[in-house]
């Protein structure tokens, strides 16, 4: 049996505005993956330490207040530590394109904005996680 | 069809059987579904039937009449336009500073501050979960020396000021007394609102730190505050806006809105005030989303709703008390961040509504503002689309331009009745606090913003230039990028205020704090102490945390 793809949407930071990544944690759960909502305010080390227990294929990050260029590389610096490089990190919310490049550098290419269809996140989701051992 | 008088056909009905069938036999019509942005049904067809029942002076009265349907002003616009507030801040206190100058030079007629989220949350630059955000959402105060940068060269007696302020509201409002009476500007004359609205916080924005009941303690302060020293100023904006932007219905909207309006009169008169001396200052703070007639019929309904139920309620004399003051801001959510110029037209709908819908004030969004915060460019046009539906489309000629619509008056009828079953359903969980508690408001929330989502992948609505007429490679906006400069004036500014203040004064003034906020003096003094002595926002919100805890939600998706 194929086992579900586990995926953490976390909201860092100090923003409160959780419509998008509750709207997203239903629609991955929807399409039948496993769905861990952590909750707001939480620490780039909090979110990865929620990776590691949650055996997270998938850590999606919400950010809409502009803090993700100092968010972003520190989440991916912790996973490299824990040696969680294989956990695929994708953002939702309010990125420059400016800033589109450098996250790219850090190893994050899923990158949606405003008005990116459900679906899409979905398919890309389910096209570029890690394939795992079936268990 | 709603009434069937005496058993006897209406006329809408005969219609539809003698005039419609048969056309729609000849050319039906399209799919649909007919229904507004909140999935509301709208039928193809309003006329006299739809109405029947109402009664105009009972339930909709001439303009400045109870029950106020009609709007508060007996001249509506003739007489003073709406206050055109656009809501800005960003970075050091200098550079809103000078936002606030190029406004003001542009023709606007209030200010409005955008505070960044450390300040929002109550915290100092230096915190940990400040990384990344101080001044990116809007402009940094850490303590009273940069709300004299801010109003640096503004007379606070001359401008009414606005500040979307929640659970560090009574700091924030310290702050700008204490800068009005370092201008010499007199607190019985000056004007102005924070929003301190705590219970929306809870149920959509979640920029709460303490627990529920002590939040409402710190807003029955700030009403008996200013019911003695600040008369003039509005003690709570309670906001719709946020509501409607984390997903709910404009019935939603309405309702929770209208429903935290109670609570926070019923949590003052049970604090001891009577209701008069302190309902006249509380304002109302809506959305004006993308559908054009309930957005109005909306409009429309929270003022009868509002006047009826401080009578009923209440037994509020005061007409003031009855009279619903209400700032209105366009949807932020519904700006695109494909085809961006786009939002300039939903913009000015949304504005057009607002402004049919009898506000009293209003922000217009910026194009920009789905990308980043708005460049000076964007922000101006953004004011003159205010400007020309006041001066150049003539709808300020005469007040309520669609009282006695058919379709108009039957929608805030609904949008009346939805309300009111709302309200008997939170009424009976106790009350808007218990509600929150039980996660009612929230649940509900969640559940329409997923629906309108699903409504939107399904293409069952419409979004123009996103689900249709998509197009590749929009040429790129010109955005507003903020670095982290101002992050590291204010952290070496905070430093520097550390070294320079008398520690043993602030010391002490925390302590009183804490002190009143155990028992039961009225926090703002020892607040406004604290703000004297250059405490930070997030010494005096810790102070509040080591007596009570923060809040902890539990998450609902």
């Amino acid at each position: 049996m194929e086992q579900k793809i586990r995926v953490v949407i976390a909201k860092p930071g100090l923003d409160g505005h959780d419509r998008g990544a509750k709207v997203i944690a239903r629609a991955l759960r929807d399409a039948g993956m496993e769905v861990i909502y952590t909750g707001l305010r939480q620490t780039p080390e909090q979110i990865v330490g929620a990776a590691l227990q949650e055996d997270a294929d998938v850590i999606g990050l919400s950010i809409l207040s502009g803090a993700h260029m100092h968010i972003c590389p520190r989440v991916a610096d912790l996973l490299k530590e824990k040696g969680l490089d294989d956990v695929m990190v994708v953002i939702g919310g309010i990125i420059p394109d400016l800033d589109v490049p450098k996250l790219n550098a850090m190893g994050i290419h899923g990158i949606f904005i405003p008005g990116t269809p459900m679906q899409q996140i979905v398919d890309y989701i389910r096209g570029h996680v890690r394939t795992r051992a079936a268990g | 069809m709603k009434s069937v008088l005496n058993g006897t056909e209406t006329g809408k009905q005969r219609w539809e059987r003698e005039v419609l069938e048969p056309a729609l036999k000849k050319a039906p019509e399209r799919t649909g579904p007919f229904t507004t942005i909140s999935a509301r049904p709208i039928d193809r067809l309003y006329t006299p039937d739809d109405v029947a029942g109402l009664e105009y002076a009972k339930d909709q009265g001439n303009p400045g009449e109870f029950p106020y349907v009609r709007g508060i002003h007996p001249s509506g616009y003739r007489g003073k336009l709406w206050t055109m507030r656009q809501f800005a801040g960003y970075g050091t206190p200098e550079e809103t500073n000078q936002r606030y100058k190029d406004l003001i030079a542009a023709g606007g007629t209030g200010l409005s501050v955008a505070f960044d989220l450390p300040t929002l949350m109550g915290r100092d630059p230096d915190h940990e979960l400040s990384l990344g955000e101080v001044g990116k959402c809007g402009v940094s105060i850490v303590s009273l020396a940069d709300m004299e940068r801010l109003f640096d060269g503004i007379s606070l007696a001359d401008i009414t000021t606005s500040m979307t302020i929640n659970s560090p509201a009574p700091m924030i409002f310290a702050m700008y007394l204490v800068v009005a009476e370092k201008q010499g500007a007199d607190w019985s004359t000056i004007s102005g609102t924070i929003q301190n609205d705590i219970l929306k916080e809870f149920i959509a924005q979640k920029e709460y730190i303490f627990p529920p009941r002590p939040s409402m303690r710190l807003i029955t302060d700030i009403f008996s505050f200013c019911a003695e020293r600040v008369p003039k100023w509005n003690t709570i904006s309670v906001s719709g806006y946020h509501i409607r932007e984390a997903g709910s219905t404009s019935l939603q909207e309405l309702a929770f809105t209208l429903r935290d309006g109670l609570e926070y009169v019923q949590y003052g008169v049970d604090a001891g005030l009577a209701v008069d001396d302190f309902v006249p200052r509380i304002s109302f703070f809506f959305n004006s989303h993308s559908d054009f007639f309930e957005e109005i019929a909306k409009f429309r309904a929270a003022r009868k709703l509002w006047a009826e139920a401080m009578v009923e309620r209440f037994g509020a004399k005061n007409p003031r008390s009855w009279q619903l003051r209400f700032h209105t801001q366009t949807a932020g959510v519904s700006l695109t961040a494909q085809q961006p110029y786009n939002n300039v037209v939903r913009t000015a709908l949304q504005a057009l509504a607002a402004v049919l819908g009898g506000t009293n004030s209003l922000h217009t969004n910026s194009l920009d503002e789905a990308l980043a915060l708005p460049t000076k460019e964007t922000a101006t046009l953004a004011l003159r689309t205010q400007q020309i539906i006041a001066h150049e489309s003539g709808v300020i000629n005469t007040v309520d331009p669609l009282g006695g619509s058919y379709f108009v008056e039957a929608l805030t009828r609904e949008m009346e009745e939805g309300t009111k079953k709302y309200w008997e359903t939170i009424d009976g969980m106790g009350g808007m606090v218990e509600a929150i508690e039980l996660g009612y408001p929230q649940k509900e929330i969640a559940e329409s913003s997923y629906q309108f989502q699903r409504a939107v992948e399904s293409r069952e609505k419409t979004i123009v230039g996103v689900n249709e007429y998509v197009q590749k490679d929009d040429p790129p906006l010109q955005i507003l990028y903020i670095d982290d400069t101002a992050a590291e004036t204010q952290l070496s500014r905070l430093a520097d205020l550390k070294r320079t203040r008398d520690n043993d004064r602030v010391a002490r003034s925390l302590d009183a704090l804490r002190t009143a906020a155990r028992g039961k003096d009225n926090t703002m003094v020892p607040l406004l102490e604290c703000v004297r002595a250059y405490a930070t926002v997030g010494e005096m919100c810790d102070a509040l945390r080591d007596v009570w805890g923060e809040w902890e939600e539990t998450p609902i998706i």
